[in-house]
């Protein structure tokens, strides 16, 4: 399979006054396309660092990132928010969905931004919540909903530009066990069916497990990448 | 790129109606400050038009021509010192100045008149036949002296409104009543229509004409035949009325004996003289209302930049969203920019509605004529809109130019 990611001796270096901090130093990393992996680590490793980078928010002070082929590190910042929005779809830990705004009008955002024409906008975003099971809840606030099921919304809104990349950073973090396992079965089934890649950060084992590569990084560098043992993501689980 | 504005329009307007109070008091600022350019400027407009209207009752293209002072071995007289213009000077004019389609003089008085039981004190002028046609003025009842009267010398006079009022009793008809002048009798012929105020604010009503023969023989008495108080000229076109100055100045001076370097011993005002220095002074009461206006108006576009700033800050991580999803810098620019322009736009059409209210109850409390043209409307619309544009730029830019990590970590 075709390479999705590739990183060659990626550096973040922040400045903070005097200081110099080294967030990633020297990461290399291929992810190919229909992957599901799960970057791990302690807070401060880098991990999200990487993320930024990989979901084209930041830009790495050196090395190269290339996504399907192309070096994001030459491209405008306009050009950047094109991607994002045609090949990157992003969850979140806190879900970030806009506030006082219906689930639906939160899922159409990234299309809003595509130009799409309102019914066009409106028909995917329908789609997009039904495939996360939130039919019916199209006019809620985030607010009228659970913390599950903002996270849902959040992955509808990720999925429904039919990204080739969901990036979902700590995605389970701030929900209860058994929202978690729907999140990360729908994550599961979205990789498995639909041949999305993902790449999850997580600091939480289990969740880990589900991914069927697991990278593990420190002090920003990657101390180990290695296959899951498989079957993980088969764990008996009901959405 | 229409369906993003249109639905960033919509957006905005649910954006701004979630916070009623503050959009509310943020769009005052921009409602004051557009309604009291509206009223001002129709206020203004109102007091300009009026002018011109009072410069209009004068006549059309009308020329003044006043006596001047007069250096007698180094003593200067004022103005009007010593009678410098004939009746001469006009037949003369008249026939050497072709521009002049008319030329006529008068001479006034204030003098006591009766009527039966009342008096008046009014202003009699003794004009020649051409005045009443140069002035413009038209008859309610009765008509103007003819030649004969003014050869015959004959008592005759022509009433203006105000004299009317003050010597006959409402209902009474004037035409063909004897009055008294200055114990003279004299017989009614006319009436006129009334003028209203002049621009300089004296009422051109309270008038009494008889031909100037009369006035001369009869009424005035006189230093010397044919000395009159003022003449008058009047020019087919504007246009004329300039190069008619010029003409007429060379032919007083010649006619007056001046030297090249004596000064001139009459004074030379055109209709249009008279109007500029009245538009100058509504013009500068224009332009100082205006600013006054204008600073309100900047007052309310930084209200609408204060409150897109504290809404920027508010909905930092929001605009990190927006990013992540794919928001160039020009979406998020866009997007706050037109929730400036709806603050600023709803504003204006208020302001305008309040402006124009305002123009109404000041003509019916002040009773000043008020002027709302649609250019001023039209003006303050498009103003509105530009400091809407103006003063949404900088927060607009602050949005735009977020870095996006930074955005969504923003607590």
């Amino acid at each position: 399979m075709a390479a999705l990611i590739s990183c060659e001796d990626l550096w973040k270096i922040y400045r903070l006054g005097d200081v110099e901090v080294q967030a990633l130093r020297g990461v290399d990393l291929l992810i190919k396309e229909g992957e599901f992996v799960a970057i791990m680590g302690a807070s401060g490793s880098g991990k999200s660092t990487l993320m930024n980078i990989l979901g084209c928010l930041d830009r790495p002070t050196k090395g190269c990132y290339r996504l399907q082929g192309v070096d994001v590190g030459g491209l405008r910042a306009d050009q950047l928010a094109e991607i994002r929005n045609r090949r990157i779809g992003f969850v979140f830990q806190n879900f970030n969905l806009i506030p006082r705004t219906s689930a639906l009008e939160n899922v159409q955002l990234p299309l809003f931004y595509r130009g799409l024409p309102l019914r066009q906008q409106r028909a995917l975003a329908a789609e997009a919540l039904a495939r996360v099971g939130l039919q019916g809840r199209e006019n809620h606030y985030p607010s009228q909903l659970s913390g599950g099921q903002q996270q849902r919304v959040a992955i509808a809104r990720a999925l429904v530009a039919s990204p080739s990349l969901l990036l979902a950073d700590e995605p389970t973090g701030n929900l209860d066990t058994q929202s978690s396992l729907e999140i990360m079965a729908i994550l599961d089934r979205l990789n498995k069916e639909q041949r999305i890649t993902i790449v999850l950060v997580t600091h939480e084992t289990d969740i880990a497990a589900y991914a069927e590569r697991e990278v593990v990084m420190k002090d920003g560098r990657i101390l180990t990448d290695r296959k899951t043992p498989s079957g993980a993501s088969a764990l008996p689980v009901e959405a | 790129m229409p369906t993003f504005l249109l639905l960033t329009a919509l957006t905005a307007v649910r954006i701004l109606s979630r916070n009623r109070l503050r959009t509310g008091l943020t769009m005052l600022g921009i409602v004051i400050g557009v309604g009291a350019v509206i009223a001002m400027v129709s206020i203004g407009e109102g007091a300009k038009a009026a002018v011109a209207e009072r410069v209009a009752s004068m006549g059309t293209n009308v020329i003044l021509i006043l006596p001047g002072a007069v250096t007698t071995g180094g003593v200067r007289g004022g103005q009007g010192g010593v009678v410098t213009l004939t009746t001469t000077d006009a037949v003369e004019l008249k026939k050497r100045v072709p521009l002049l389609r008319e030329t006529g003089w008068a001479r006034r008085d204030v003098m006591q008149i009766v009527h039966g039981n009342k008096n008046w004190n009014g202003t009699v002028n003794g004009i020649s036949p051409g005045y009443l046609t140069i002035r413009g003025w038209s008859f309610t009842g009765g008509g103007p002296f003819t030649q004969q009267d003014l050869d015959t010398a004959a008592r005759v006079a022509v009433l203006g409104q105000t004299a009317v009022d003050n010597l006959f009793e409402p209902g009474e008809e004037p035409v063909g009543a004897i009055i008294r002048i200055n114990h003279v009798p004299f017989r009614v012929i006319g009436t006129l229509a009334p003028k209203g105020q002049s621009a300089q604010g004296m009422d051109q009503d309270d008038v009494i004409f008889i031909p100037f023969s009369t006035a001369e023989r009869k009424v005035f008495g006189t230093y010397f035949l044919g000395s009159v108080g003022a003449l008058f000229a009047s020019t087919e076109r504007p246009e004329d009325l300039a190069p008619a100055v010029g003409q007429i100045r060379e032919v007083l001076r010649q006619r007056h004996r001046l030297q090249p370097d004596q000064d001139d011993d009459f004074f030379i005002r055109t209709q249009v003289d008279i109007g500029k220095v009245h538009e100058d002074t509504s013009e500068t009461l224009t332009v100082m209302l205006f600013s006054i206006a204008s600073v309100s108006l900047l007052v309310g576009g930084i209200g609408i930049m204060n409150i897109l700033l504290v809404s920027v800050t508010e909905r930092t991580k929001e605009i990190g969203v927006r990013m992540a999803v794919g928001a160039t810098r020009r979406h998020i620019l866009i997007q706050f920019l037109v929730e400036a322009m709806t603050l600023s736009v709803f504003g204006g059409c208020l302001g305008i509605l309040v402006g124009i209210l305002g123009a109404r109850a000041t003509t019916v409390v002040a009773g000043w004529p008020t002027i709302i043209s649609p250019e001023t409307v039209v003006a303050a619309f498009v103003f509105s809109v530009a400091i809407g544009l103006f003063f949404g730029l900088y927060p607009a830019n602050k949005a735009a130019w977020m870095n996006p990590i930074d955005a969504l970590r923003y607590e």
